[in-house]
């Protein structure tokens, strides 16, 4: 079935269906990864976005029952050179059309996704629209051109309730503003009892769990958009280490006075140098972000740059100089993506000895 | 950490000859190498036996050596030289093993020379397998499990750990002869007891089989501040049980998921760590398809074929950050070459994908074992890219030129379902084709994945292409239907047999439905950066990438996949030919579709498409870049055969022109040329039936010589010497019709002479007159070649000159020539003329110092000879002689006869160079790899007619005390001589027969002459391969027995008593 992909810029590409036949607005990224699709596709921090999958064969391996990143997807459209019609392995359940028809989420194969991805690069990201081929272009364009940017993508995929998953080592509280399972399986590793709370939970409902730490998850959207949670995380430092990751990173930074920025077109994929200043140690990483903390904006605080990204230079990684808190902005949990980064978690539990010996400082 | 300033001086050292398992990717690691520390302000000292290659060129390194590859010569160098560090891991595997027996035998050391890059313990850690083991414990990565036995009772406790299925490889036996895979006890029983007979040391090793698991490589970086990166992974379409070499390979991996891809990517992360690499590796991983359980089969400490391949699959130079890293930097000190703005501390992202197919030699070796397993056979290989599978596939397909235009047998496919069937189970080098033949057949997806363990995946790809098929011709011309078809990459050939039309029909089609290629760009990020590397593939999308330029340019085609008559020397022409057109003011553009190659490296060119080498793929480069013209004389018989086509389609040749060139190939008009220039030539004519034939060999007299016209390394030539054998020769090598005549020609018996010569249509200029050791019929390419030649008079020589200069002048070439000539009774004929590069280009270029492509492009493009220099005339010759040694790969292929003949065989060469011939032979067949102890037993078995040039040998033999043993027949004339012989019996004749002394390894050398009757013949044949089995020298040229002969009295001080004849009487050549 022939479907649209109308974007902003008045651009037009014509494809075949995939998945439902619903039609649905977005902002078009790109995710350079070469597998881990259905990660990508689960990930809560694509929450609103349609996503184009630079590799053009998707699907080979089908969907499985493991390899999710959340239990409801979240993105708004997802957009491949070609879906596997016929996908081989042994963890298989689903073709990649049957499960975005499973959850309701359009897709379109056939366009061309390099040139999609380089006018993405070129422009920005897009706000773009999945549709049937009988549309009037012109009005989508409109109509494209009008909606603003959806602010409220943290509160959608906020778990709703706290939960624990209980752990016999330290009590680490994880704030969830849309939480990626991979974060949660690291945390249960490491033996923590892991308590997940909503994004809008208060500074005194945290304490109330007495936590011997905390740690900011991923999320979607522009950090500035849950301005209360960067109002509990400013109250929480200090008094517990704090470790940050993706959103939680920006939140951070925010927290402690520094400002963050919407990027060209973000960071997405499995291929991202990062350098750890601190060892001269380069780490390819998992990313996806379309904002970053502004480097000019440290100096004002009492943030150190940690991590670089070796490519664009861009922060990557932050340590408050005086208090247990650090963050990243990619992610050490992968999933999908190099596990390169692991030994940040392995620095959060120093954080949490020094803590308990009572270092009060970095 | 920046550049090491304590080393000033580096030594790399080559990977010498061109043989099965190590091809072109060296000259392309070594060049880089090479050139990158250059860039680094290194002095450079190269050394490398192979003259064909781009990495022995003059400009490459500060001083090259063209010497043989043995632990002498390069210790000599060393001496000479003293450098400060030794680069030896861009060197294949004779680098490597290069490496750790200079280091064991203590010159380093002794002149301080550093091993850079990776040190000898990392080395021995991956290539020794007890090493390779425990490491791989140590590290908890798991290797197929295996164990040594000696007994029944061992092999079951063994395997009943393990579990079958299991493969068991008796010791030290023949080819792993009496070895095999084993699925239940009884089998174990049966082949464990006769394994352990067969075994000279009673040991059998039990290894678990993993043999249809998936082969997944990864080609890992490391830098010494302990960074690591995975540049690419590949998947082999053919599962674990088939040399990766020989498998077809496609990059990224397809269907493993990102766990699977993370968790073999921790591995060889894990691994190169623990080897402590600096610089590239690959590692070899079998993942089973039904868990997450994998093993590590191999780790190679060295980049590699497959590193060639990722380089070009990803656009990451791994030679050149190999060579970077080994001199002290840090991954994310080097840029990115491709984009020019982000590191190379990333891993590619690739948004196509590649497809890798061998190139194997069996069109040559019709005899060949076409099995493969775990040796490996092709002698290259293709690489194509595209946005899906079947697109990706059948432009690889299309590009190793083994006629075929698609996944589809040129002929009609006649075979049983039972033999259709063995041959998908038993993987031979057309399982590819033959799984397509079968859906075709009706044959499913399940059927198929049960017989050849192919991943369902893969075969449902191939599937698309059949439903394709079936969906076109039951559409017609459907506009749609098309452009489906030509974006799953079907040819217009294709699609115009099933539309039941011809080319230009598909052609018009596509051109009123507008329906053409564009060309995207090979960015290493796929899209994310912007990039300025001009490195493109075509298929069928949207935007176009591929700008053009206010420059005019130039097109050059590539010579494809490396195979037997065309190899490296014809990339190294190409390379020299965009420098000129670059030197001349024109862009150079490059087609070419080998991913080993130097001439595929996108920083040579100014630009360059990956694409195959047919009329229509080149085509559509052509419309896309409006060049002024195309050059084709340098890409082999590849680019030549592509002319006519592309001259009919309005494109300009370049150089020689289509008619002059058919004069030169066809028969008739070359015939009649010659005639025209008073150029005598053997007589001979063309017959397009068996009848014409037999009436024509009447008619000139047997011997003749015969072989289908356009051939390339005298393909399916012989010389025939008598009319039954003329009939079978018809029957069996060729398919003689009005398209397809057969040529029969005289043979002349005498020396053998190769000219090249430039010619701009006026002046011609000659760099050189070489000769052949061995005497015309044996293909040139397998002769050793001698330059200047030694034994041709002033006055034949001044004969020579002027028939090449009438020649060159007289089929009007522009460009080169190469000219063959035979000497018969002193007078002079043409064999034949090549109105192209030659084999001799690089090696006749490298001795002369005389730039022979880059003369002859620039005189192509409109410089007269005269005014870059030159006059009509042959150059001064020199004081050195060098020899060009061919080298054969037979060891890797079975069932093929070693005997030279008029179809080439050998697979590379090396150079020696000398003062004197003898010593130059020496090096030669030093490099070629060829042993020459100077005292042993030499085994004479000799055809009648060739017994009295072989009694001179036997004296000269006899003289520098070589025992002598030989058959009844032969043995009694070398008695006659009163020369004492040893008998030894023909093959199932009484103990000692002959077959027991070559394993008993009693003989050092071999000639052997017997290739004619049929009983004889056999044991000629049975001979010859026990002899490359052992590792004996085996000639079947008395004139290369005889070279040998001059090399071993140079090499040997006479003992003679006193009073007899001592001067030795020097053979000549013949």
């Amino acid at each position: 079935m022939k479907r649209l992909l109308v974007l902003e810029n008045g651009e037009v590409f014509v494809g075949k269906g995939i998945g439902s036949e619903r039609e649905r607005d977005g902002e078009v990224v790109f995710n350079t990864g070469m597998t881990g699709y259905q990660e990508v596709m689960s990930d809560p921090s694509y929450c609103g976005q349609i996503v184009t999958m630079t590799y053009p064969l998707i699907g080979n391996y089908g969907i499985n029952r493991d390899d999710f990143e959340s239990i409801i997807p979240n993105i708004h459209g997802l957009i491949v050179k070609e879906a596997s019609a016929y996908p081989s392995h042994f963890r298989s359940k689903l073709s990649l059309d049957e499960w975005l028809k499973h959850f309701d989420i359009p897709g379109i194969e056939g366009i061309d996704t390099r040139k999609l991805t380089r006018m993405i690069r070129e422009n920005g990201t897009l706000k773009g629209r999945i549709c049937s081929s009988e549309v009037n272009v012109d009005e989508v364009v409109s109509h494209l051109k009008e909606i603003p940017f959806p602010t409220d993508q943290v509160s959608r995929v906020s778990t709703k309730t706290r939960f624990v998953n209980p752990g016999t080592k330290e009590r680490v509280v994880l704030i969830d503003y849309g939480v990626k399972k991979g974060i949660v399986k690291n945390l249960v590793a490491e033996g923590y009892e892991v308590m997940v709370v909503p994004h809008n939970t208060t500074a005194d409902e945290i304490r109330l769990f007495q936590p011997d730490g905390i740690v900011l998850s991923n999320g979607p959207g522009d950090p500035k958009d849950v301005p209360e949670c960067i109002e509990t995380v400013k109250a929480l430092i200090g008094e517990v280490p704090i470790f940050g990751i993706c959103l939680g990173h920006q939140l951070l930074a925010l927290a402690c006075g520094a400002e963050t920025v919407k990027m060209k077109f973000g960071h997405r994929g499995s291929n991202h140098p990062v350098k750890d200043l601190r060892t001269g140690q380069i780490a390819i990483t998992a990313q996806n972000h379309g904002y970053t903390v502004h480097a000019d904006s440290i100096a004002e605080t009492n943030l150190e740059v940690t991590h670089v990204n070796v490519n664009d230079g861009s922060i990557e990684g932050i340590r408050h100089k005086e208090e247990l808190a650090f963050s990243v902005q990619y992610h050490p949990e992968a999933s999908p993506g190099p596990e390169d980064a692991q030994n940040l978690f392995k620095e959060f539990r120093e954080m949490l000895e020094a803590a308990r010996k009572g270092f009060t400082h970095a | 950490m920046p550049k090491r300033t304590d080393i000033k001086k580096i030594l790399v050292i080559g990977s010498g000859p061109i043989i099965i398992g190590q091809a072109a990717e060296f000259d392309y690691a070594g060049t880089q190498a090479c050139q990158s520390l250059m860039e680094e302000g290194y002095e450079v000292i190269l050394i490398n036996s192979n003259p064909a290659t781009i990495m022995t060129d003059e400009s490459v390194a500060d001083r090259v050596y063209i010497e043989p590859l043995t632990l002498d010569f390069v210790s000599r160098i060393i001496r000479q030289e003293q450098p400060d560090g030794i680069l030896a891991t861009l060197g294949g595997q004779t680098g490597l093993n290069l490496a750790v027996e200079l280091s064991e035998s203590g010159i380093l050391d002794e002149y301080g020379v550093e091993l850079l890059g990776t040190d000898l313990d990392a080395i021995q850690k991956a290539e020794d397998r007890e090493l390779f083991r425990t490491l791989m414990n140590d590290l908890n990565e798991p290797v197929p499990p295996s164990d040594i036995v000696q007994t029944l009772e061992g092999a079951l406790k063994f395997v009943e750990e393990i579990g079958y299925p299991v493969i068991v490889r008796p010791a030290y036996t023949l080819g792993g002869s009496g070895g095999g895979l084993v699925y239940n006890e009884e089998q174990l029983r049966e082949i464990v007891t006769g394994g352990l007979h067969q075994s000279p040391v009673n040991q059998c090793l039990i290894e678990k089989s993993i043999a249809g698991f998936k082969e997944v490589e990864y080609e890992v970086m490391r830098d010494a501040n302990d960074q690591a990166i995975v540049v690419c992974n590949m998947e082999n379409i053919d599962p674990v049980g088939i040399h990766t070499g020989d498998s077809i390979v496609v990059a990224p991996s397809q269907t493993l998921t990102d766990r699977e891809y993370q968790i073999l990517r921790n591995s060889s992360l894990k691994i190169i760590r623990a080897l402590g690499i600096e610089g590239g590796c690959n590692v070899q991983c079998a993942l089973d398809p039904y868990s997450e359980n994998y093993y590590i089969i191999e780790v190679n400490p060295r980049v590699s074929r497959s590193s060639a391949l990722a380089s070009k699959a990803t656009g990451y130079p791994i030679a050149k950050l190999s060579a970077k890293i080994a001199v002290g930097y840090h991954l994310d000190e080097c840029k990115n070459p491709i984009t020019e703005t982000t590191y190379a501390s990333f891993e590619p992202a690739l948004d196509y994908v590649v497809t890798k197919i061998p190139r194997w030699p069996f069109d040559k070796f019709d005899s060949a074992n076409r099995k493969l397993g775990t040796q490996m056979k092709a002698t290259g290989e293709v690489m194509a890219i595209g946005r899906n599978l079947p697109e990706s596939l059948l432009k690889a397909i299309r590009s190793t030129e083994v006629d075929l235009n698609h996944i589809r047998f040129s002929k009609k496919l006649d075979i049983s379902h039972e033999e259709l069937r063995k041959r998908l189970i038993e993987a031979d080098d057309e399982r590819l084709i033959l799984v397509a033949e079968a859906f075709r057949l009706g044959y499913d997806i399940e059927e198929l994945f049960d017989m050849t363990k192919i991943d369902r995946y893969f075969l449902y790809q191939i599937k698309r292409i059949i439903v394709m098929e079936n969906d076109l011709v039951n559409s017609g011309w459907d506009e749609e239907s098309v452009r489906d078809a030509k974006a799953l990459g079907f040819s217009d050939n294709e699609i115009a047999s099933l539309l039941k039309s011809t080319v230009q029909e598909v052609e018009a089609f596509r051109e009123k439905h507008n329906i053409y290629p564009v060309y995207k760009m090979v960015d290493t990020c796929a899209a994310e950066f912007a990039s300025e590397t001009p490195y493109y593939y075509g298929t069928y999308e949207d935007e176009n990438e591929s700008k053009l330029t206010a420059k005019e340019s130039v097109v050059v085609l590539g010579s494809g996949p490396i195979r037997i008559g065309q190899g490296i020397e014809f990339d190294y022409a190409t390379v020299h030919t965009v420098k000129a057109i670059q030197e001349a003011g024109y862009e150079a553009i490059i087609i070419n579709n080998n991913p080993e190659t130097v001439s595929t490296d996108f920083q040579i060119s100014d630009k360059l498409y990956f694409e195959p080498l047919t009329v229509e793929d080149v085509m559509h480069v052509i419309n896309q870049e409006n060049p002024i013209g195309v050059i084709v004389q340098f890409g082999g018989q590849t680019a030549l055969n592509l002319a006519s086509d592309l001259e009919e389609r309005g494109v300009k040749l370049l150089g020689t022109s289509l008619e002059n060139m058919d004069r030169a190939e066809n028969r008739d008009k070359f015939e009649h040329t010659l005639m025209e220039l008073d150029i005598p030539q053997p007589e001979g004519k063309t017959a397009t039936s068996v009848k014409e034939a037999v009436d024509i060999a009447n008619s000139i007299g047997y011997p003749v010589l015969v072989r289908p016209s356009y051939v390339l390394g005298g393909r399916a030539m012989e010389i025939v010497y008598n009319e039954q054998d003329l009939l079978k020769y018809m029957d069996r090598a060729v398919k003689v019709n009005e398209k397809h005549p057969v040529l029969i020609d005289r043979y002349l018996t005498g020396k053998e002479i190769e000219v090249d010569a430039i010619s701009d249509g006026e002046t011609v200029v000659i760099p050189g007159i070489m000769e052949h050791i061995e005497r015309a019929g044996v293909h040139s390419g397998d002769s050793i070649a001698v330059y200047p030649s030694q034994n041709v008079s002033n006055s034949l020589k001044k004969q020579l000159i002027d028939y090449t200069i009438r020649l060159a002048r007289g089929f009007n070439i522009i460009g080169l020539l190469n000219i063959q000539f035979v000497i018969h009774r002193n007078e002079i004929y043409v064999l034949e003329v090549n109105p192209r590069s030659s084999r001799t280009v690089p090696f006749l270029s490298k001795i002369t110092g005389v730039n022979m492509a880059n003369i002859a492009t620039k005189a192509i493009l409109g410089n007269s000879l005269t005014s870059q220099g030159f006059e009509t005339g042959c150059l001064p010759e020199p004081e050195l002689v060098s020899v060009k040694v061919p080298v054969f790969s037979f060891a890797k292929l079975r069932s093929v006869d070693i005997t030279l003949g008029p179809e080439m065989k050998s697979t590379g060469e090396v150079m020696g160079r000398d003062y004197t011939l003898e010593k130059a032979l020496y090096k030669g067949l030093i490099a070629s790899g060829m042993k020459i102890p100077t005292h042993g037993s030499v085994l004479f078995t000799i055809a009648d007619k060739d017994k009295d040039e072989a009694m001179q040998l036997a004296k000269r033999f006899h003289r520098i005390g070589y025992h002598l043993l030989a058959t009844e027949g032969t043995a009694k004339t070398i008695m006659e001589e009163n020369i004492p012989v040893t008998t030894v019996s023909k093959i199932g004749g009484p103990s000692p027969d002959m077959l027991d002394v070559i394993e008993g390894g009693q003989v050092q050398y071999i000639i052997n002459t017997l290739t004619k009757g049929k009983q004889v013949a056999r044991d000629g044949f049975r001979i010859r391969r026990e002899a490359v089995e052992h590792g004996v020298v085996c000639l079947t040229s008395m004139d290369t027995a005889e070279a040998l002969l001059r090399v071993m009295e140079m090499i040997t001080f006479s003992a003679e008593a006193m009073g007899q004849e001592t001067l030795m009487k020097k053979g000549s050549f013949v």
